[in-house]
C-alpha cells in the first residue's frame, strides 16, 4: 500500500493521467460486475422451467374398447384432460361437411384423425381461449361447448363460434393396435 | 443519514422527487457521499461482504422454497430432487448451504475486527448491540434451516437443541412441547421451522437497516480508533470504498465458489445424507462448525441447566461488552498488553470449536493417558473445553474491566492523518507492530 | 478442523451387532484412484456401465435406490448417455434397460395390482415393499438405500470399495454372532467379542451383509475381468455417480466461474489502485 506518500491529494480527478486509460479499467470492472450478475441470473430464472422429472412424464396407453360409439372418455394426461371420442358416422359426416365452412382456424377433418380411424378423435380437452374444459356434446355443432365464455367446437374439435382462437389441440399419439393408443 | 446532505438534484425529475420522497438523496448520502475514514483496512470490507451474503441467502432461499416440500415424508426427497432434477438446482442448493457457512465466517471476522479495534465503544454501543441482535437472529435462522433437509443430523440436532429449553425450571417442558407442536420433533415441527426459517432473514434485513443507520450517525471507527477530526481524514464512500469493498467481495467470492463447486460437502456432515430416522441416533451429534464453540461451552458443564445458562451467557456477555471495557483507548493498536489477551481469546474460540467437534471423553493428545487428577482425565476434551470456556468468560468479565484501569497505552495519534503522514514525532510504535493490517 | 471423524451413519450402526458403544474403531479406507477425483475429474462411462450391471445383477436384490429413475441412466454424464438423444427419455438403450425390469403398478381400469415393463420415467423398483419386509428378509437388518450412499458414509467411495473388498475370516479369538460378518472397514467396537489381549482388540465391526461379490459373478459386456476388486471398484464408481449425477456439470461450471472471478478480481484490483493512487492511507 502507498502508506508513505506525503502530501496526498484526495481527489483523483485533478491529476494528469491519460483519462481514456483511466476510465477503461473502471468501465471494464463495471461491465465484469454486470456480467457476473447476468451470468447468475440465468440459473435463477431457468430453475422455474420444468424439471427433469416433470419432463419425463410418462406417455400413457389407453384401451379404446371401453368407449362406446357416440361417447367420449376423459383421461388425465400431463395434468390436463384428454378427450377420447368415438364418433358416430353422422358426426363424422357433419365434420367433413364442416371442411367447407368459413373456419377461423382452417383444418380438414381428415387431418385431425389417424388415417382409416375416422371414428377416433383424440384431443387435448382445454379450450384454446383461456383453458376451461369444454362440455361434451354441447353447442349447435354437436361437438363441445365451453361453459366459461361460450366457445363452440364442432365434431372435429374445430372452433366455430365464440372467443377461442384455435381448434382443440391434437396431441401426439399412435395406434399400438386396433384397440390401443399410446398418447405422448 | 446524519449531518447535512451534499446531494444536489440535477434534473427536473430529481428535484420533483426530492421534495416528495427524497430516496435518491437518501441513497446518495448513504452509499455515495458518506464521509468514510481514509485509513480503513481490509478487515473493514466484511460489512459489505455480509450485506452481499444476506442478499445471496435470501434470493437463493426464496428459490429453494419454490421446490422444497416441508413434510417429513417428502422433505429429504425434495432436496434430492432439487439437486438432481431442478434446472441448476444443484448450484442454488450448493450456494445456499455453503452460503450459510460463508455468512458465519464473514460475521466472525467482522466481530473480531470489532473487538480488536474497539468499535463497540462509545458512541457506537447501539451499533454493536444491533450487530449482536443480527448475530442471534442468524443463529436462529441457521438452526431452523439446518432442520429442513430432514437428514439424520437435521433431525437429531433439532431434538438436542429443542431439549435444551426443557432445562428451564417449571415451564421448560411445556415450552418444548409447544415448540414441537407434539411430543417429539415431527411434522408440525418441520412445518413451523420452515415458516420461521423464511421469516427470520427478513427480520435480519430489517435490523441490518437499523445497524447501518446506527453506523451512519457516528460514522465508521477506524484502525487508529481516534475520531475523525477534519475533512482531510475522510474520503467519500463512492468510489473509494465501493471499489475497495468490491475487490474484497470478489476475492471472498473465490473462496465461496471453491466450496460451492469443488468442496460442496466438506462443511457438511455425511450423516445428513441419511433420511431422518427418529429411532436411531447418529454416533456423534455435532452442530455445524460455526456453532461448535457454544456447543463446547454447553457440554463443559455437567449440569444441564448450568450448561444452558453458560451457553446463552456466552452470547449475552457480548451485549454488555461496551460497559465491561473500561479503557479510554479504542484501538488495540495502542494497547499492547490486552492485545496479547485478545489473540489468546481468538485462539481460545478456535480451541472451543475443536472441543465441540470431539467427543467429550476423547483424548486431546492421543496416546498420553497420564494426566489423571483424581477422577478427572485432564487430557480429555471435556477438560480442555472447561479451561477454554473459563477463559472465554474471564476475558470479557475480568481482563477487559481490569486492563482498562491498569494498562499503560501507547501514545495515540492526534488524528487519523497524523500516523499515515509519517510524522516522526507522532508515529506510534503500535502502528509499526501491525503494518500488515494496513490497507 | 471441520472434519468430523465420528459422523458415522446411523444405518451403519443399525447393521452392527450389540449396543452402540462409544469406542468405535475401523480401518482407514483403502486408497483407490478414481477418474472423477480432482477439480477436472470425470466419470469413466465404461466403468459406470459395468457398475450399473453389478448393481442391477447383485445389489438390487436387497438394496433400493429410491432417488434413481431409469431416465437418469441416459442423461448427460450418465452411463448410457448418447449424443443423439439429448432427451434421455428417447434413448432406445435406456428404454430397453427399463423395459427389462418389471414395475408394480395399478391397472387404471380395474384397480388391480399388476406388473408391467418399466419406462424411462419409472424409479428403480425397490426390492422390498416396506421397511419391515426388508428387515424380515435380512435377519432384522435394513439394507440401506444406495441412492446417496457414497455421500452418506464418511470416506465415501473409498469406504464403499473397502467394505466390498474387505471381508475376510475373523481373527482367532473373535466370536462372530450368527448372521453377522466381520469387516475391518466397518465402524464398530469389537472389545466385547474379543477374547485376546485387551490392548489388541481388532479394528472394525460386524456387518449383516454377507460378502456380496464373487469372481465371475457378473459378466462384463466389455470383456473386463470379473474379479471382486473390479466389480467393487465399478459399482463404487456407479454409486458415486448416482449420489451426484450433476457432478461433472458442477465442476465444469465451477471452472468457468473461478476463471471469471479471478479476472474480475484482477480488474477490480487495478481499478482500486487507480482510484486510491493519490490518497495516503
Amino acid at each position: 500500500m502507498a502508506d508513505t506518500v506525503v502530501g496526498a491529494n484526495p481527489d483523483p480527478h485533478v491529476t494528469g493521467d491519460d483519462p481514456d486509460r483511466r476510465d477503461f479499467i473502471h468501465i471494464a470492472a463495471g461491465v465484469a460486475a454486470l456480467g457476473l450478475v447476468g451470468g447468475l441470473a440465468w440459473p435463477f430464472i431457468d430453475q422455474m422451467n420444468p424439471a427433469g422429472d416433470t419432463l419425463a412424464l410418462a406417455s400413457i396407453e389407453f384401451d379404446l374398447s371401453k368407449v362406446e360409439p357416440g361417447q367420449q372418455v376423459v383421461v388425465k394426461w400431463r395434468g390436463k384432460p384428454l378427450f377420447v371420442r368415438n364418433r358416430t358416422p353422422k358426426e363424422i359426416q357433419e365434420a367433413i361437411q364442416g371442411d367447407h365452412a368459413d373456419l377461423r382456424d382452417p383444418a380438414t377433418d381428415e387431418s385431425r384423425h389417424k388415417p382409416g380411424k375416422a371414428n377416433w378423435l383424440v384431443l387435448v380437452g382445454t379450450c384454446t381461449h383461456l383453458g376451461c374444459v369444454p362440455t361434451f356434446g354441447g353447442g349447435e355443432y354437436g361437438g363441445w361447448f365451453c361453459p366459461c365464455h361460450g366457445s363452440v367446437y364442432d365434431t372435429s374439435g374445430r372452433i366455430r363460434k365464440g372467443p377461442a382462437p384455435k381448434n382443440l389441440e391434437v396431441p401426439t399419439y399412435a395406434f399400438l393396435s386396433d384397440t390401443k393408443v399410446k398418447i405422448g | 443519514m446524519s449531518g447535512h446532505s451534499t446531494y444536489e438534484p440535477k434534473t427536473g425529475f430529481e428535484r420533483w422527487l426530492d421534495t416528495r420522497l427524497p430516496i435518491i438523496r437518501f441513497a446518495s448520502d448513504t452509499i455515495v457521499s458518506f464521509p468514510t475514514p481514509k485509513n480503513l483496512n481490509y478487515w473493514w470490507t466484511f460489512g459489505g461482504i455480509l450485506a452481499l451474503m444476506l442478499g445471496i441467502q435470501i434470493v437463493s432461499g426464496i428459490i429453494l422454497a419454490m421446490h422444497y416440500v416441508p413434510h417429513v415424508d417428502h422433505a429429504f426427497d425434495s432436496v434430492q430432487r432439487i439437486k438432481r432434477d431442478v434446472n441448476f438446482g444443484w448450484l442454488i442448493q450448493g450456494m445456499h448451504a455453503n452460503g450459510a457457512s460463508m455468512f458465519f465466517l464473514a460475521v466472525y471476522v467482522h466481530m473480531f475486527r470489532n473487538l480488536y479495534y474497539g468499535s463497540y465503544k462509545a458512541p457506537r454501543e447501539v451499533l454493536w448491540i444491533l450487530g449482536c441482535v443480527i448475530y442471534l437472529l442468524m443463529i436462529g435462522t441457521a438452526f431452523f434451516g439446518y432442520v429442513l433437509p430432514w437428514g439424520q443430523m437435521s433431525f437429531h440436532g433439532a431434538v438436542v437443541i429443542t431439549n435444551l429449553i426443557g432445562a428451564i425450571p417449571l415451564v421448560g417442558p411445556a415450552i418444548t412441547t409447544w415448540l414441537w407442536g407434539g411430543f417429539a420433533v415431527d411434522n408440525p415441527t418441520l412445518n413451523r421451522f420452515f415458516s420461521l426459517h423464511y421469516l427470520l432473514p427478513f427480520m435480519i434485513a430489517g435490523v441490518v437497516g437499523l445497524h447501518i443507520w446506527a453506523l451512519h450517525v457516528p460514522g465508521n471507527n477506524n484502525p487508529t480508533g481516534v475520531n475523525v477530526s477534519s475533512p482531510d481524514d475522510t474520503v467519500p464512500f463512492h468510489p473509494y470504498y465501493t471499489v475497495k469493498d468490491g475487490f474484497a467481495i470478489s476475492v471472498f467470492l473465490i473462496l465461496y465458489a471453491t466450496f460451492v463447486f469443488y468442496l460442496p460437502d466438506a462443511l457438511g456432515d455425511a450423516a445428513n445424507y441419511i433420511q431422518a430416522n427418529p429411532l436411531v441416533t447418529p454416533a456423534h451429534i455435532v452442530p455445524e462448525w460455526y456453532l461448535l464453540p457454544f456447543y463446547a461451552i454447553l457440554r463443559a458443564v455437567p449440569n444441564k441447566l448450568m450448561g444452558v445458562i453458560l451457553m446463552f451467557g456466552a452470547i449475552a456477555t457480548l451485549f454488555v461488552l461496551p460497559w465491561l471495557d473500561t479503557s479510554k483507548v479504542r484501538s488495540m493498536r495502542y494497547r499492547p498488553t490486552i492485545r496479547l489477551y485478545f489473540f489468546l481469546f481468538a485462539l481460545d474460540c478456535i480451541i472451543l470449536g475443536f472441543c465441540g467437534a470431539h467427543a467429550p471423553d476423547d483424548m486431546v493428545i492421543p496416546g498420553v493417558a497420564g494426566l489423571q487428577l483424581g477422577d478427572a482425565n485432564l487430557n480429555s476434551f471435556v477438560w480442555l473445553s472447561r479451561i477454554a470456556a473459563l477463559y472465554y468468560f474471564v476475558y470479557f468479565w475480568v481482563i477487559n474491566p481490569l486492563m482498562g484501569l491498569t494498562e499503560t497505552p501507547l501514545p495515540v495519534p492526534q488524528s487519523i492523518s497524523a500516523p499515515v503522514l509519517s510524522h516522526p514525532a507522532t508515529t506510534p510504535t503500535g502502528a509499526v507492530a501491525s503494518p500488515e493490517k494496513r490497507g | 478442523m471441520l472434519r468430523k471423524a465420528f459422523a458415522f451413519a446411523a444405518l451403519g450402526l443399525a447393521l452392527m451387532a450389540g449396543p452402540a458403544l462409544s469406542a468405535t474403531t475401523e480401518a482407514e479406507p483403502r486408497d483407490v484412484h478414481w477418474s472423477f477425483e480432482g477439480p477436472l475429474g470425470k466419470f469413466d462411462k465404461a466403468q459406470l456401465q459395468r457398475g450399473y450391471k453389478v448393481y442391477r445383477e447383485v445389489c438390487s436384490a436387497c438394496h433400493a435406490m429410491n432417488q434413481m429413475y431409469f431416465r437418469n441412466l441416459g442423461q448427460k454424464g450418465g452411463p448410457f448417455y448418447d449424443e443423439k438423444y439429448k432427451n434421455p427419455n428417447d434413448n432406445p438403450y435406456v428404454k430397453s434397460l427399463a423395459k427389462d425390469i418389471q414395475i408394480k403398478d395399478i391397472d387404471q381400469d380395474t384397480g388391480d395390482a399388476i406388473t408391467r415393463p418399466g419406462g424411462t420415467a419409472d424409479r428403480f423398483p425397490a426390492p422390498f415393499p416396506n421397511e419391515p419386509a426388508a428387515r424380515a428378509s435380512n435377519g432384522g437388518a435394513l439394507p440401506p438405500d444406495l441412492s446417496v450412499i457414497a455421500k452418506a458414509r464418511e470416506g465415501g467411495t473409498a469406504y464403499l470399495y473397502s467394505i466390498l473388498t474387505g471381508f475376510h475370516a475373523p481373527p482367532a479369538g473373535m466370536t462372530v454372532p450368527p448372521g453377522k460378518y466381520y469387516n475391518p472397514y466397518m465402524p464398530g467396537d469389537m472389545s466385547s467379542f474379543w477374547k485376546g489381549p485387551k490392548d489388541k482388540v481388532p479394528v472394525g465391526g460386524f456387518i449383516a451383509m454377507p460378502p456380496p461379490l464373487a469372481p465371475g459373478k457378473v459378466t462384463f459386456d466389455d470383456g473386463s475381468p470379473s474379479t471382486v476388486a473390479q466389480q467393487a471398484k465399478d459399482v463404487s464408481a456407479f454409486l458415486a455417480w448416482a449420489a451426484e449425477p450433476k457432478m461433472e456439470e458442477r465442476k465444469q461450471f465451477g471452472l468457468g466461474a473461478m476463471i471469471y472471478l479471478l479476472g474480475f478480481s484482477i480488474l477490480l484490483w487495478f481499478s482500486y489502485k487507480r482510484i486510491w493512487r493519490n490518497v495516503a492511507h
